[in-house]
């Protein structure tokens, strides 16, 4: 057995999980967060990415074990309360998602995505950089336009130049 | 059009709880004492079980049970049966095979269920279903369907001699070869639709719970039709009484058709809970899902189209194999048929059409409806053969579609369907313009400078849809009527409550069905709960599959608004001391025309409740139920368009733009319908370039990952341009057509036209990998 210490979604958490506990799996059964979901056993379809030390993780490709001392950020930490965070509302506003079982993971990696881009973004860049998440609804149309619309709303706010 | 009324971009309600993590799909059900499920699968394609030892797995670590398909039987749990009866065309019924949740003799497929074991944890039972001993006699296996009904081919089950499930003909044999003999050209091709796999990214989990003290089951379940399973495990599977057992199908995670049918797992699960006496829960892992989900196409087809003269289409000749797998899965038996061969006829005036439908059984997964389910043949194979004949021809794809065009409503069609709506002109003309169709040429000279081979394609789609009126395909086979119903809850202080039997699994009912109360009755959308999905809940539905929320179940809430309005009128009449005609319902007040009195809508919803005052003889209360039950299907038709660039050294294909101008009827939210459109598009576009389930001679899925099966990423794909012309479905009362299926169905020709068109070689199939489109162009030199 693992005794897993971690940082999640900013309240420190102490847990104890079998050795081969993903920690996607962690999450979602010894945390009970269930917003991070598994889609695929393969790491392939990124519907359980999650922030792992400020950056995007498919947190099936981890043990729990390997993320003991991590600070972890969760679909359902990303807000600011009642506030939604700019990526979270792009996806709203921009009909981003349909079965709702990709977004997560999408939303995560999206956040990331912009994060790794301060100086704006394009729909090439956006789908190239999607590229490890599947979403089989949407056909990304819409989940490309909300990144795009979340990455011009996140640098007009830092007052920099958007692509 | 109110803010929140028909025909407005409403933002989702639901969207919220997806966004922020409070998604609550079928996996995140926990329940008091809930234990874990993994399913022992067939390794084999096809052979016969000698011998089943579970000893070993009972005494691993947390194992509470290890159960088999002879103690399923022995309990009288019956076998999956196909709901819809075919008859050949010699008269004999279809041949079904049994089909036992748990396999007790015999496997037939890769992934056929044959143990289920319970543990404390997932890994204890994936541990122990490793210790399950199972000892089999391997036979030889059949994969295709045409090598299947070959003399010599390993019989898949008694029931179905040569394994040939049923030999089903529609139209006239006769007229279509008279047409034919007097024909100026006739276009011949071989066309294979590939098979596919739904993969919605939620993969099919369950929750059984048994609760002795009540003798009552719960069955939480990745459904698009709660109500149907439950009818289905308690008519036919004798799983409980349908008092005792109650189907819950919350958030789900996509379908595509693959949730429609009740697969082993529920089954076994609710069984296993009162066997072991505790909560069973099952989950998928993706592996299992491309083994288990109904797959879907995999047709093989001759196809004849024959012209005059003056280039009109004279007949259509269809012989088809479609392959149904190891099993007869729920719906398999209606899609190569009535899903299918009823639209033969395309957007085209055919006076003589013949099709001939063998379907057989081979040793592969279950292959039933996926989104279009038939139709995405029929169009295929009639959009790839028009475009075909207009090559031969020597005219214009757009010409001759258009020279055959559909003109005059109602049209009956020689096999089955009555067209009741459309323009055709109007989806083709706002798509060559939308496309830029005439300055192709140009387009296409510039991509040859710079060493690209540039396409253009067209597909022009009907199908039907609004699925179906009820007598109509009971006449046809269905075991089960396709009406919807409704029931909408006006509580004391003016809320509204919608209870619906569709489902909802991402087409945004909560916001679209919410809209017809706002444009009803002037309320604010966050007023209105709609509530679906609960066979406690609401009383009986049919579900959501073939874009039928839209044109039945709506149709059912505005037949239950009707009688709400009424009553609600005669309330507010009687309180004002008006004659009730004269009372309108604007802005959620109640107002009597021509003056200035106006009761608000809470005020008369309280009226009702509180009961003091009310119109003589008038029951408390305000809420009322509706089933509707179609007059006719819908017809959704339109024109897409697709052009290329195929890179002639890779084979390579880019999609450098895709049109589709669809007629879905009137729309309620477009924002929504375009949603539907894209993802359509996606998996159509999916079909023509990367996916295909691929079996080895041995029945080995050899696409059982993401790893393997390519499924479309963002970087596969466009921006897509979508518009709509609208001609109203005068079969319902919103004029409205259905539009869940059409990118799926009319894409796949239109890619594969363009790419043919860019490379100079109609030899071509799907998926067009850069591999088979650098071979296709090889083939030119």
């Amino acid at each position: 057995m693992s005794k897993i210490e971690m940082t999640v979604n900013g309240r420190k958490i102490t847990g104890e999980c079998e050795d081969r506990t993903l920690l996607v799996n962690f999450i979602r059964e010894n945390l009970g967060l269930t917003g991070t979901h598994v889609g695929c056993d393969t790491s392939q379809c990124g519907a359980c990415v999650i922030h792992v030390d400020g950056r995007a993780v498919k947190s099936c490709t981890m043990l729990a074990a390997q993320a003991n001392g991590s600070v972890i950020t969760t679909i359902e930490g990303l807000a600011d309360g009642s506030t939604l965070h700019v990526v979270q509302q792009a996806f709203h506003e921009n009909h981003g998602l349909q079965c709702g079982f990709c977004t997560p993971g999408m939303i995560m990696a999206s956040v990331d995505i912009i994060n790794r881009h301060p100086d704006g973004l394009d729909e090439a860049t956006v789908r190239a950089e999607l590229e490890g998440n599947i979403c089989r609804c949407t056909g990304y149309h819409n989940i490309v336009k909300a990144v795009l619309d979340a990455s011009k709303k996140v640098n007009k706010s830092k007052g920099k130049k958007a692509a | 059009m109110g803010m929140e009324g028909i025909g407005a971009r409403v933002l989702r309600k639901e969207d919220k709880r997806f966004i922020t993590g409070k998604g609550r799909y079928t996996d995140d059900m926990v329940v008091p004492g809930m234990k874990h499920a993994h399913f022992v699968r067939s390794p084999h394609a096809h052979a016969e079980i000698k011998k089943i030892d579970t000893k070993k797995a009972l005494a691993m670590p947390g194992v509470i049970g290890v159960l088999t398909g002879k103690e399923l039987k022995a309990d009288g749990i019956g076998n999956i049966i196909c709901g819809w009866m075919i008859h050949s065309k010699d008269g004999s019924p279809m041949k079904m095979g049994a089909w036992s949740p748990l396999a007790t003799d015999t496997v037939r497929y890769v992934g056929d269920a044959v143990v289920i074991v319970v543990a404390d944890t997932k890994g204890q039972a994936r541990d122990a279903a490793e210790a399950v001993e199972i000892t089999y006699k391997v036979k030889k296996a059949v994969i295709s369907a045409v090598e299947s009904l070959k003399p010599g081919a390993p019989q898949i089950h008694p029931e179905a001699a040569g394994n040939l499930i049923f030999d089903w003909e529609i139209g006239d044999a006769k007229a279509t070869e008279a047409a034919f003999k007097g024909a100026a050209h006739v276009t011949k091709m071989d066309i294979v639709n590939n098979r596919l796999v739904p993969n919605p990214m939620e993969p099919r989990a369950t929750l059984g719970v048994y609760d002795g003290a009540e003798d009552h089951y719960t069955c939480w379940t990745t459904s698009q039709n709660p109500h149907v399973a439950r009818l289905v495990m308690s008519a036919f599977y004798n799983v409980a009484p349908e008092n005792k057992l109650r189907v819950i199908a919350p958030d789900v995670g996509g379908g595509f058709g693959s949730k429609i049918y009740i697969y082993p797992e529920e089954i076994v699960c609710l069984w296993a809970s009162k066997k072991t006496g505790v909560p069973v829960k099952w989950v998928s892992d993706r592996t299992e899902a491309f083994l288990t989900d109904a797959h879907g196409r995999d047709h093989v087809t001759h196809v004849e189209l024959a012209f005059d003269k003056d280039h009109k289409m004279l007949g259509l000749k269809v012989d088809t194999i479609a392959n149904l797998g190891a099993y007869m899965s729920l719906f398999s038996s209606s899609v190569p048929t009535y899903l299918y061969a009823t639209l033969l006829s395309g957007q085209y005036d055919l006076k003589a059409i013949h099709a001939n439908v063998r379907t057989v059984y081979t040793n592969t997964a279950p292959v039933d409806a996926y989104r279009g389910a038939g139709r995405p043949e029929a169009t295929y194979l009639l959009e790839r053969i028009v475009e075909t004949a207009a090559r031969e021809l020597g005219i214009g794809a757009d010409e001759l579609r258009s020279k055959n065009f559909i003109r005059s409503f109602p049209h009956q069609t020689p096999v089955i369907m009555c067209y009741d709506a459309g323009d055709y002109d109007a989806s083709l003309n706002n798509a060559k313009k939308a496309a830029d169709w005439d300055g192709f040429a140009k387009r296409k000279a510039k991509a040859a400078k710079e060493g690209k081979l540039r396409g253009i394609g067209m597909s022009c789609y009907i199908e039907a849809c609004g699925i179906a009126p009820s007598a109509a395909v009971g006449s046809l086979g269905a075991g089960v009527g396709l009406w919807e119903s409704a029931e909408v809850r006006v509580n004391a202080v003016g809320t509204v409550e919608i209870l619906t039997g569709s489902h909802s699994h991402g087409q945004g009912h909560e916001t679209t069905f919410a809209q017809l109360v706002s444009e009803r009755f002037g309320l604010p959308g966050a007023n209105v709960s709609v509530i679906h999905g609960d066979t406690d809940k609401v009383q009986m539905g049919m579900g959501t599959y073939g874009s039928r929320s839209g044109a039945v179940g709506m149709s059912a809430i505005v037949k239950a608004l009707d009688k709400v309005e009424a009553k609600a009128k005669k309330i507010a009449a009687h309180l004002m001391e008006a004659d009730e005609g004269d009372i309108v319902i604007e802005n959620g007040e109640l107002k009597v025309a021509g003056t200035d009195k106006k009761v608000p809508w809470f005020q008369m919803a309280l009226a009702a409740y509180t009961a003091h005052n009310l119109p003589s003889g008038m029951e408390p209360g305000l809420k009322e139920g509706a089933f509707y039950d179609p007059s006719n299907f819908t017809f959704p038709a339109g024109c897409y368009i697709c052009e290329v660039e195929v890179d002639p050294d890779t084979g390579t294909t880019k999609i450098v733009q895709f049109v589709a101008a669809d007629d879905f009827g009137n729309i309620i939210n477009p924002m929504i319908v375009e949603g539907q459109v894209h993802g359509g598009i996606a998996q159509g576009i999916g079909q023509a370039l990367l996916e295909g389930a691929h079996y080895d001679e041995t029945g080995q899925l050899q696409t059982a990952s993401y790893m393997d099966y390519t499924m479309p990423r963002a970087d596969d794909l466009p921006s897509y341009k979508v518009s709509n012309t609208v001609t109203p479905c005068p079969g319902n009362p919103l004029g409205i057509k259905g539009c869940g299926e059409a990118g799926a169905i009319g894409s796949p020709p239109a890619v594969i036209n363009a790419i043919t068109d860019a490379i100079g070689n109609n030899n071509l199939t799907m998926p067009a990998t850069p591999l088979a489109v650098w071979n296709a162009i090889q083939a030119t030199k």
